[in-house]
Formats: C-alpha cells, structure tokens, sequence
C-alpha cells in the first residue's frame, strides 16, 4: 500500500500538533467581538488604517513598516490604539 | 416589603435561563423568602413544566394584562415551598399580547408584597427581551463557555449598557472541568476577561439538572447535586452574602485524584 500523499500526513500531524481548541476560541472571539462591539468589519477596519496612515504621511516621514495599529480592550472599553514610529530626519544646521 | 425584580437573560437560546431562574427562585424561596417568577417567553412557555407546574395553570400573564383575572388569581403557588409563586407566560401567537410598560406595571404590583421577582427572559434581542428587562433592578446573564454563547452575552451586554441597566453580572453555565483542563474549553478566566462583567456564578455541567426537570424539582432542592450547590450559592449571592466560588478542585477527575494519593503535583 502506498503511504498518503505528503499532503494528508502534514494535514493530520496539525491536528495534534496545533494549539488546543480552548485558545482558539478565545482568539477568535477576541477579535468577533471587536468587531460586534465597533460595528466595524475587518475591511472597514483595514481601510480606517490605511487612511490615518495616509494623513499623518502627508505630514511626517513614518515607518510603515513598523506601524501598529489595533482595537485592544481593557473590560468593556474598546480602544484604538496606534503605534506609528517616525523616520528620523538628519537635519543640517545653517550657519 | 419592596421587591427587588431580577431578570435572567442570554441572548442565545438553549444556555439554560429557564432552568437558572427555577433554581434561584427555590434557593430564594427556601429561605422564607417571598418570591414569584415570572415567564416572559410568550407563546413558548416553559418556566411551568421545569418548575413542575404544567397542571395548575389556570390564568397566564396576559389574562392579568386584558383584565380576564387579578394579579394574585394568577400566582400558582410551588408544590413544596410555600413563598414561592409562578406567573406563567400564555401559549398564545400574538407577540406584541405584552409591553414593556405591562411588565413594569405588573412588576410594581408586585414590589410591596414579595422579596424577589425573578423574570425569565426569552432568548434573542427583540420584543420579549426588552419586555424582560424593562422592569428589571438587575440583570443576570447566563451564558455556556462556548463561542456562539458568549457572543451574543456579549450583545445583550452591549444592549444593556446602552440602556444603562445598572451592572449586570454572569452565570457561566454548564462548565465541564475535565474540558477545560485539557485545554478544550474556555475557563471562566477566559469568559471573564472576555465580557468584561463581574461574576455572579459558575455551574458545572451535571446530569441531575436533566433528572430534576424531567421530574418537574429544580436541583437546587437537591442537597448532594453539585449544580444544585451551585445555584444556592447564586441565591446567597443575590442576598448579598460572600460566598466563595466553588472549588475546582472537588470537580477534579479521577487522574487528579490518583496523583494526590501519589503525592504528585
């Protein structure tokens, strides 16, 4: 008999290898009820973003790259919290 | 005498509302507590036949509100326990039989009589709901450690502080230890941190619940049932007592146990 294909074998090793199901849900809840309680969905919350993003760039040189942006919570309060670190600038003295 | 009137509410069906509500009630009740529960779920009642009732109901809640009976004409009162009252919800279709100003008025009928009214609300978010908790002092909300109960508590939640009900707090229901031990249910750690209420009481899942409302005698009446110790315990609670939350540890499995005869931790 031949052995499964590679495939099937990574796919049931997953199963025991992957985190309990207890913090899967929590996880998955975390973020459903981010969503619940903003009544924003994960695009509209990607584009929210990408837009502050775009305003402060206007302004400043960020580090896209390192930026984070996220709906925490502590109890029942929602809070958006961004992390955007700037791009130093040398600056040239005159004179 | 002035009632405080608590509701019992989920968001989604199934998590055990009813049966939480039979059971407080006969934990109040047993005490020489005056209570009377009240079924808000119309057209679908059920709080009758968990409490063991079904055959005494003559009048309903909305005989009450068209005028067909008295108040007390339709307070059956328990088989066992003489303080405790039930006002049954009405099998009728017609969902909008009952307002949110019907319910307060009934409710402040009530105040100056009893100790305790105990509203089971019906699942979802629509009319019955915000009947159930229109009168409501306080709202308990019951949910299971599961993904699709806990978030819709977390809607209700949601709902009650917009309509700045004052603080509800949480029954996690129906916890099964060995699930959580093996890392294959939410704890009540993870409940809690999630929705963000206090803790009013934690179940853990047990059979004598299904026996005692086969037999139509909440558990709470049963000494040796663990759920039943655990709805007394709400009770004392809801009296403002300080109660500590049940031991983990006496839920342990049988590999639990075996380890501490072993002296292995």
């Amino acid at each position: 008999m031949e052995p499964p294909p590679k495939n099937d074998r990574e796919e049931i090793m997953g199963w025991f290898g992957s985190k309990r199901s207890a913090e899967s849900a929590k996880e998955r809840l975390q973020l459903v009820l981010i969503h619940d309680r903003t009544d924003l969905t994960p695009t509209e919350l990607t584009s929210l973003k990408d837009e502050i993003l775009e305003v402060i760039s206007r302004h400043i040189d960020i580090d896209s790259n390192a930026v984070q942006i996220a709906v925490e919570h502590d109890g029942r309060q929602q809070r958006l919290v961004a992390d955007i670190p700037l791009r130093s600038v040398v600056r040239r003295r005159t004179g | 005498m002035t009632a405080q009137v608590i509701t019992v509410s989920s968001g989604k069906g199934g998590v055990g509302k009813t049966t939480t509500v039979a059971n407080i009630a006969v934990a109040l009740a047993a005490n020489g507590v005056k209570v009377v529960c009240l079924d808000g779920d119309i057209g679908l009642r059920n709080l009758d036949v968990v409490m063991g009732l079904e055959n005494r109901i003559v009048y309903d809640i909305v005989d009450v509100i068209e005028g067909r009976c008295k108040l007390r004409q339709a307070m059956i009162r328990d088989k066992h326990l003489p303080d405790l009252y039930l006002i049954p919800a009405a099998q009728t279709r017609d969902k909008n039989a009952v307002s949110p100003s019907d319910m307060v008025r009934i409710c402040n009928d009530l105040r100056p009589d009893v100790d305790f009214v105990i509203i089971d609300s019906p699942a979802g978010i629509e009319r019955g709901f915000r009947n159930a908790i229109a009168p409501a002092d306080r709202v308990l909300v019951v949910t299971n450690p599961e993904v699709s109960a806990v978030r819709d508590a977390d809607r209700v939640i949601g709902i009650l502080e917009a309509e700045e009900k004052r603080s509800p707090a949480l029954i996690i229901n129906r916890l099964n230890h060995a699930l959580v031990k093996q890392h294959d249910m939410l704890s009540p750690e993870d409940v809690l941190d999630l929705l963000g209420i206090p803790l009013i009481g934690i179940v853990p899942e047990d059979e004598s619940v299904i026996v005692g409302s086969n037999r139509g005698t909440p558990v709470a009446q049963d000494p040796k049932s663990r759920a039943g110790q655990a709805f007394r315990n709400i009770a004392k609670r809801i009296k403002g007592e300080e109660v500590p939350f049940l031991d983990t540890e006496k839920q342990a499995g049988l590999w639990n146990r075996l380890q501490k005869m072993t002296g292995r931790k």
